[in-house]
C-alpha cells in the first residue's frame, strides 16, 4: 500500500508533527473513553444508589486548563517551525512557474522549456511560483505533503526537494468547475543526468523518466472521448449535438454541410470540412456561422484532443 | 394539577394547519422548526447517500460531473444553513429556553414566528435556485470567488436564499438575548440558569454579531454578478482572498453557533442521569462565553494555503490552539460529572456519552488542522470532510439526537420504545465511524474533497466508507421511525420521566399553554438534587 509515501524532505517534517499530535490525541481519547466507561459501570445506580453532591473542584479546573494549554502550544510551536521549513525555499532552488487553469496544469522552466507534467531532478530543491489564469485552484502533491492555492490575483510560492525517484500525483484541491476532479498531473522525479539531457536538449529531446511514466500512466482516469470530451471542454454549454440551436449552432449534421459564414465582415458559403472545424476550435473568432454571435472563447486543447473532437463531430450526421 | 389545556390541545386560534402556522406560542414555533428541519435533514442525508454511491462507481455511471458538483453544494447548503446552524437553538431553544428560565414565552413571540417564515422563505429561495436560471449552484457551500462570480449556474438566487436565512438567525438571536435578560423568573440569577440557557446566550451573541457580515458578503457577491463592481474579481482589480476572509469571519464563528447549543444540551442531560450537580458549573458557563469570544478570532485557519502572510498564518494557528482549551475544559467537566453520581443509564445518556466520544475525535482532528505543518497536507482533503462531520454530525447531530430523546416525553407527552432506540444506536455508531473515520484516512492518503471521480489508489477506502453510509442510514431510519411511531402510538409519559430537577420537569407533559400556572421563585442552582435525597 503506497499511502503516506514520503517523497520529499517536507514530507518527514509534516509527518513528524502529525505523529506527535496523533499520539497525544490517541492518549487523550483513550483516557477519556476509558474513564467514561469506568464511571458508568462503577457509579451505576445499582452499585452506587446515593449520588454525592459535588459541585466542582478549583484545583482540577486549573489543572485541566493549564495542561491542555501547554500541550496545545507545543503542537502549535512544532507545527509552526516545521511549516517555516516547508515554505522557505533555499536560495539555490530552481524556479519553475506553475499556471493553473480550468482544468489543467502547465509548467515553465527558467530556460523557457514548457511541460504538462513537472519533471524534477532528485535531491535538487525546486521553487514553485504558482498562479492561476482564471479561478482559484489548489496545487497538491500528497506524497510531498505540498499544497498551495493558485490564486488569480497574485503568485504564491512554495518549494520541495524530492527524495525518491518515481511518479507522484498532482491534484487540484479547490473546486473550480465541472472537471475539478480531472485537473490532474504528475511530478516525475528523475535522476539528475536524465533531467539535464531533457532540460538542455532541444525541442525534440526525449522526456525523462519514460520507465517511471509507463508505470504511472494507467493510474490516470481514462481520458474522456466523444460527447464526453466536448462536455469536458465546455462546448456543450453552447452547442447541441441533437440539432437544437443554442447560443451557437448545433454540431449535428454540420460536417459536409453548405454553410453561410462571415469572415471579417464578408459573407460567403463554404463546405464544412476538417480544416474549418479545426480553425473554428483553435481560432474561434475568425470565421463565424451566420446568425450567431462571435462569443466562443479559446479553449486550451491538446493536439490529440482537437483531433478527437473533430473526429467526433464528423460522426454527428 | 393545572386548569390550562396543553399547548397541543389549545384551540384558541383555530384548529388544524392554520392554528400551527399562525401560533406565536414558542413551543409550537419550536415544533414547526423541528418538523421542517428534520425534513431538510433527511433530504440532505439522501443526497449524501447518492454521493457515496457515486464514489462506489466512479466516472459518471450514476450522475454526470456537473450534477455531482451540484449535489455536494446542495448537501452542504441544506445541512449547514437549514439544519446544523439553526438546529438546536431554533428547535430546543425555542421550546425550552422560556421554560428553563421560568418565562411564559420568548420576549418577542410574533418576531419569533416571523423568524420561522424567514427561515422557510430562505429555504424556498434556495430550492428555487435549483430549477431556475442556469441551474443548480456548483461551487460548494463556500461560494468561493471568482469561481462563484463566473459560473453560469444560479448562484445569485441561492446566495439570496442564504441572505434571507441570515435574518431568521439574527432575529432569533436577538429574541433569545432579550428573553434571557428580561424574562428570568424571580430569583433566577444568571448563575442559577441551566447551562443550556448559557449556551444559547453565547450562541445568540455570535448569531447577532457575525451573521450581518455574511449577509453583506453575500450581497456583494450578488452585486458583483449583476453589475461587475469588482470587489472580489481580480480581473476587475478585486481580491479573491478578501472574499475568503469575509466568508470565514462569519462561517467560522458559525461553527460555534452549531456546536455550543449542543454542548448546552449535553450539560443538561448529564446531571439528570447522574443525579448530582454538573461538575464545574461556572467553568462550563465561562468556557461557552470564551469559545464565543476567541472563536471569532480564528477564521483564517481556513486559509493557511491561500497565500496569506506567514505572520498571519502563525497568529491564526496560535489562536486556534487557544480556542481548543475551553472545549477541553468542557469535556473534562462532563466526564467528572459521572464521578460519584448515581447513574441511571437511559437512551439520552447513551447518546450524550457518544457525543462526547465523537466530539473528542472531531476536536482533536481539528487541532491537527490547526497545526500549520499538518494543515498543508490535509487542507481541502477528505480529512477535513471527515473532521467536520465528526464535529457537526457526531457533535451537533448526536447532541440533537440526545436532546430529542431527553425532551421528547416533555414535548409530546409520549414515551418511545427505549429498546428500539438502543437498537438504532448500534448501526448509527458503527456506520458513522466507518464512514467518517474512513474519510479521515482517505484525507491522509491525499484524496481531495469535491471530486466526482477518484484515482484508483483511493477506491478500497471509498468502498469501506460507502458501506458505512448504509449502516448510518439504517440507524437514522430506525431512530426517527421509533420516534415517529411514539408520537402516534407511544405510551403516555409522566411529567418527570427521568427524575430531573430543572424547571421543565416541574410542569406537566406536554406543557400547558403558558408553561407555568404561577411563575416559580428560584432559590437554588439548576441541578439541585440534594432535597430528593432526604
Amino acid at each position: 500500500m503506497d499511502w503516506m509515501t514520503q517523497a520529499s524532505t517536507s514530507a518527514a517534517k509534516s509527518d513528524a508533527v502529525f505523529f506527535y499530535t496523533f499520539g497525544l490525541s490517541l492518549a487523550f481519547l483513550i483516557f477519556i473513553t476509558a474513564l467514561m466507561i469506568y464511571f458508568v459501570v462503577r457509579y451505576n445506580k445499582k452499585r452506587h444508589p446515593k449520588a454525592e453532591q459535588i459541585e466542582g473542584h478549583v484545583g482540577l479546573e486549573i489543572l485541566w486548563t493549564s495542561v491542555p494549554l501547554v500541550l496545545f502550544l507545543t503542537i502549535f510551536y512544532y507545527g509552526w517551525t516545521n511549516f517555516e521549513y516547508m515554505r522557505q525555499a533555499p536560495r539555490d532552488a530552481m524556479g519553475v512557474k506553475v499556471t493553473a487553469r480550468q482544468w489543467s496544469w502547465a509548467f515553465e522552466y527558467p530556460n523557457g522549456k514548457k511541460s504538462k507534467v513537472l519533471f524534477a531532478p532528485i535531491g535538487r530543491p525546486m521553487k514553485l511560483e504558482v498562479r492561476s489564469a482564471d479561478v482559484v485552484h489548489g496545487f497538491f502533491v500528497p506524497s510531498f505533503r505540498l499544497k498551495i492555492d493558485a490564486v488569480p490575483s497574485h503568485a504564491n510560492t512554495t518549494w520541495f526537494e524530492p527524495t525518491r525517484l518515481g511518479s507522484y500525483d498532482i491534484q487540484c484541491t479547490v473546486i473550480c468547475g465541472v472537471d475539478h476532479a480531472l485537473m490532474l498531473s504528475k511530478v516525475i522525479v528523475v535522476p539528475e543526468d536524465e533531467f539535464k539531457t531533457w532540460y538542455f536538449g532541444g525541442e525534440d529531446a526525449p522526456e525523462p523518466g519514460k520507465s517511471l511514466r509507463a508505470e504511472a500512466h494507467p493510474d490516470l482516469p481514462k481520458k474522456p472521448m466523444g460527447e464526453e470530451l466536448l462536455r469536458v471542454k465546455g462546448c456543450l454549454a453552447c452547442h447541441s449535438v441533437d440539432g437544437k440551436p443554442m447560443v451557437g449552432p448545433t454540431l449535428k449534421g454540420l460536417y459536409g454541410k453548405q454553410q453561410e459564414v462571415i469572415t471579417q465582415g464578408q459573407t460567403r458559403t463554404i463546405t464544412v470540412n476538417e480544416a474549418y472545424l479545426r480553425e473554428a476550435i483553435e481560432q474561434p473568432g475568425q470565421t463565424i456561422v451566420k446568425g450567431y454571435p462571435p462569443a466562443m472563447p479559446v479553449m486550451p486543447m491538446r493536439e490529440q484532443e482537437v483531433k478527437d473532437a473533430v473526429d467526433y463531430i464528423k460522426t454527428l450526421k | 394539577m393545572t386548569t390550562q389545556p396543553s399547548y397541543l390541545d389549545y384551540t384558541g386560534n383555530g384548529t388544524g394547519l392554520k392554528a400551527w402556522l399562525t401560533s406565536t406560542d414558542h413551543k409550537r414555533v419550536g415544533l414547526l422548526y423541528l418538523y421542517s428541519m428534520i425534513s431538510f435533514f433527511l433530504v440532505a442525508v439522501g443526497i449524501g447517500v447518492v454521493m457515496r454511491l457515486v464514489q462506489l462507481y466512479p466516472f459518471q455511471h450514476l450522475v454526470k460531473a456537473q450534477t455531482y458538483n451540484a449535489l455536494f453544494t446542495l448537501h452542504g447548503v441544506i445541512m449547514i444553513f437549514l439544519f446544523v446552524v439553526p438546529g438546536l437553538p431554533a428547535i430546543f431553544g425555542n421550546f425550552f429556553l422560556p421554560i428553563l428560565i421560568g418565562a411564559k414565552d420568548v420576549a418577542f413571540p410574533r418576531l419569533n414566528l416571523a423568524s420561522w417564515y424567514f427561515f422557510m422563505a430562505g429555504a424556498i429561495l434556495a430550492i428555487l435556485s435549483l430549477f431556475t436560471g442556469g441551474g443548480a449552484p456548483d461551487t460548494g457551500w463556500t461560494f468561493y470567488a471568482p469561481f462563484s462570480l463566473k459560473t453560469g449556474t444560479n448562484i445569485s438566487l441561492a446566495v439570496f436564499g442564504a441572505f434571507v436565512l441570515g435574518f431568521s438567525s439574527m432575529l432569533t438571536g436577538i429574541n433569545f438575548i432579550v428573553t434571557i435578560h428580561r424574562l428570568r423568573a424571580p430569583g433566577m440569577t444568571f448563575f442559577r440558569m441551566p447551562l443550556m440557557a448559557w449556551a444559547l446566550y453565547s450562541t445568540s451573541w455570535i448569531q447577532l454579531l457575525a451573521t450581518p457580515i455574511l449577509a453583506i458578503t453575500l450581497v456583494l457577491v450578488i452585486l458583483e454578478r449583476f453589475f461587475g463592481i469588482g470587489i472580489f474579481d481580480p480581473a476587475k482589480g478585486g481580491d479573491p482572498l478578501l472574499y475568503q476572509h469575509l466568508f470565514w469571519i462569519y462561517s467560522h464563528p458559525a461553527v460555534y453557533i452549531m456546536i455550543l447549543p449542543g454542548m448546552g444540551a449535553i450539560s443538561e442531560i448529564l446531571p439528570t442521569f447522574c443525579k448530582r450537580p454538573i461538575f464545574g458549573y461556572k467553568a462550563i458557563a465561562f468556557s461557552s462565553m470564551s469559545i464565543a469570544g476567541v472563536g471569532s478570532l480564528v477564521w483564517a485557519h481556513h486559509m493557511f494555503t491561500s497565500g496569506m502572510s506567514e505572520f498571519a498564518n502563525m497568529v491564526f494557528s496560535l489562536l486556534t490552539m487557544i480556542v481548543a482549551v475551553p472545549s477541553a475544559i468542557k469535556v473534562f467537566n462532563w466526564v467528572s460529572t459521572l464521578y460519584k453520581g448515581s447513574i441511571d443509564f437511559q437512551p439520552p445518556l447513551l447518546f450524550a456519552l457518544t457525543f462526547i466520544f465523537l466530539f473528542c475525535i472531531g476536536g482533536l482532528t481539528g487541532v491537527m488542522q490547526g497545526a500549520l505543518a499538518i494543515n498543508v497536507h490535509i487542507h481541502d482533503t477528505y480529512f477535513i470532510v471527515g473532521h467536520f462531520h465528526y464535529v457537526m454530525f457526531g457533535g451537533t447531530g448526536f447532541a440533537l439526537f440526545a436532546a430529542l430523546l431527553y425532551w421528547f416525553p416533555k414535548m409530546f407527552g409520549k414515551m418511545y420504545s427505549k429498546r428500539a432506540i438502543y437498537a438504532s444506536w448500534l448501526p448509527l455508531f458503527v456506520g458513522f465511524n466507518m464512514l467518517y473515520f474512513g474519510m479521515l484516512i482517505l484525507g491522509m492518503m491525499g484524496m481531495p474533497r469535491r471530486y466526482y471521480v477518484h484515482l484508483p489508489q483511493f477506491h478500497w477506502m471509498h468502498v469501506f466508507a460507502t458501506v458505512g453510509s448504509w449502516l448510518l442510514v439504517l440507524g437514522l431510519l430506525m431512530y426517527f421511525g421509533t420516534l415517529l411511531y411514539a408520537i402516534f402510538r407511544g405510551k403516555k409519559a409522566d411529567a418527570n420521566p427521568w427524575g430531573g430537577v430543572s424547571l421543565e420537569w416541574t410542569i406537566p407533559s406536554p406543557p400547558p399553554l403558558e408553561n407555568f400556572e404561577t411563575i416559580p421563585t428560584i432559590t437554588t442552582g439548576p441541578y439541585h438534587f440534594a432535597e430528593e435525597e432526604k
